[in-house]
């Protein structure tokens, strides 16, 4: 797999705006407005902040095909020591229950365990948002011990428990590592019932189509890893992805752009609305502009026009009940059972 | 509309027009077949895998793209899949074979 991006194989898709353009030209039956609107709800608002979501940059040590964030080892963007410092006051001065923090691999982020340290003191819970394969990294080898060590809840990616799956999406070699990995994660205790330690799994679909049954798909991951690998975990959660990014490229590419976006619009969820992640979550860009979620963040869709833009002049107050800003790829978190960094959200 | 092939990959999405001169029978059809792939015994991802299977033993191509849809969606592996296809093809094969015990009456019965 080429571990080139978007961005620096100059693809038009690099450019958001194009992104965004592309998205707008679907012919869908209708705009993610009207169908929230057709399901008896008021437009998307913030309903405070449950969660502060910190992406700290675009490096990371893969580059998986579907990636939205269009990461990868030749992404330089780095979140700099005074963004960080002002996304630690705001949470400090916050009472933000959680901080969650991404990429990129967040932890090549020199600021990472500083960060953790912070937060936790501060007694938030914490997310580290991982690739399972940067703990193979001889620099980052004692990772799951601090991890382990702050009691950070740890999300970790794997889309499936078979190998070649996993290696279409992620790269040749992935779900070897990732497999080492876990079982360093359980040997300290992690995805161990009544250990503290929270191993949580998140699984895209390899491919153009929606992901299944959350609590049917964690049990047969749990039976499978156990039968296979003698793994254990905490929960699966299931992840739509976004036409975003290299997933829009691949969408693209394959001719499946529209199939998958009148298969997203089709699929809208009412149900989903009330629980979307956007409602009770702020993201942090690595400049320090704010976003109502990851998503948003990678389409350059900032927060709404009235509200804060930056972390520096972020109060809760100011962001806790802003309009959330939408496009056609929210529809990508109301399909079926819906979507969020946190899985599926629909009752 | 082009006639040039007897199967077009849109007319699924059309599937619902056959309910147009027998609306009744085309209700009762929908709903036997939405309580048939419910979750009960069977798993929802076990009854995909079944419809796969029986999808290539009819050999109708719109069941063979709804439901390998259904199977990915659902948690199947490619290699779940595959095998279903094969359960499928070796009863197909086996059903063939098995009439030649028929044959071999039948050989018995002509023969001296």
């Amino acid at each position: 797999m080429s571990l080139l991006t978007l961005v620096n194989s100059r693809h038009p898709l690099a450019d958001t705006a194009t992104q965004r353009a592309t998205l707008a030209s679907l012919p869908l039956a209708r705009s993610f407005e009207d169908a929230v609107a057709a399901a008896g709800h008021e437009p998307l608002r913030a309903a405070g902040i449950q969660v502060l979501q910190i992406n700290v940059g675009k490096r990371c040590n893969q580059a998986c095909h579907h990636c939205h964030v269009d990461a990868g080892p030749d992404r330089t963007e780095v979140m700099t020591p005074e963004v960080v410092e002002a996304c630690l006051r705001f949470l400090e001065a916050s009472d933000i229950p959680a901080v969650d923090i991404t990429g990129g691999a967040p932890e090549l982020h020199p600021g990472f365990r500083d960060i953790v340290r912070r937060a936790r003191a501060a007694g938030r819970h914490v997310i580290d948002r991982c690739n399972l394969t940067i703990t193979r990294l001889p620099n980052y080898a004692d990772l799951p011990d601090f991890l382990a060590a702050h009691g950070v809840e740890v999300i970790a990616s794997l889309p499936s428990f078979s190998e070649r799956q996993t290696n279409a999406q992620r790269g040749e070699g992935v779900f070897a590592d990732s497999i080492a990995a876990l079982r360093r994660f359980n040997d300290l205790g992690y995805g161990i019932e009544g250990s503290g330690l929270l191993l949580n799994l998140v699984t895209n679909p390899v491919g153009a189509f929606l992901p299944g049954s959350q609590a049917a798909l964690e049990a047969d991951w749990k039976r499978e890893l156990k039968r296979r690998h003698g793994l254990t975990f905490n929960r699966l959660y299931t992840i739509t992805n976004m036409p975003i990014s290299r997933f829009l490229q691949f969408l693209l590419d394959s001719g499946n752009l529209t199939a998958y976006m009148e298969r997203l619009t089709a699929a809208f969820n009412p149900a989903a609305v009330d629980g979307l992640m956007c409602r009770t979550t702020l993201s942090v860009g690595w400049d320090g502009r704010l976003y109502d979620c990851d998503f948003n963040q990678m389409l350059d869709l900032g927060t709404a026009v009235e509200a804060p833009q930056t972390i520096f002049d972020a109060t809760p107050e100011a962001l806790a009940a802003r309009r959330i800003v939408v496009g056609p790829h929210c529809f990508g978190c109301t399909a079926g059972a819906g979507s969020s960094c946190g899985g599926a959200v629909a009752p | 509309m082009s006639m040039d092939t007897y199967y077009h990959p849109k007319d699924l999405g059309r599937f619902a027009e056959i309910g147009r001169e027998a609306p009744e029978l085309w209700q009762k059809f929908l709903e036997w077949y939405n309580a048939v792939f419910k979750e009960g015994a069977l798993t929802e991802r076990e009854k995909a895998l079944v419809a796969l299977g029986v999808a290539h033993a009819v050999q109708c191509p719109y069941c063979i793209d709804a439901y390998t849809t259904a199977c990915l969606e659902k948690g199947s592996t490619p290699e779940q899949m595959t095998e279903a296809v094969h359960v499928a093809a070796a009863i197909r094969g086996g059903a063939s074979l098995v009439h030649g015990v028929q044959m071999r009456n039948q050989v018995d019965k002509l023969s001296m």
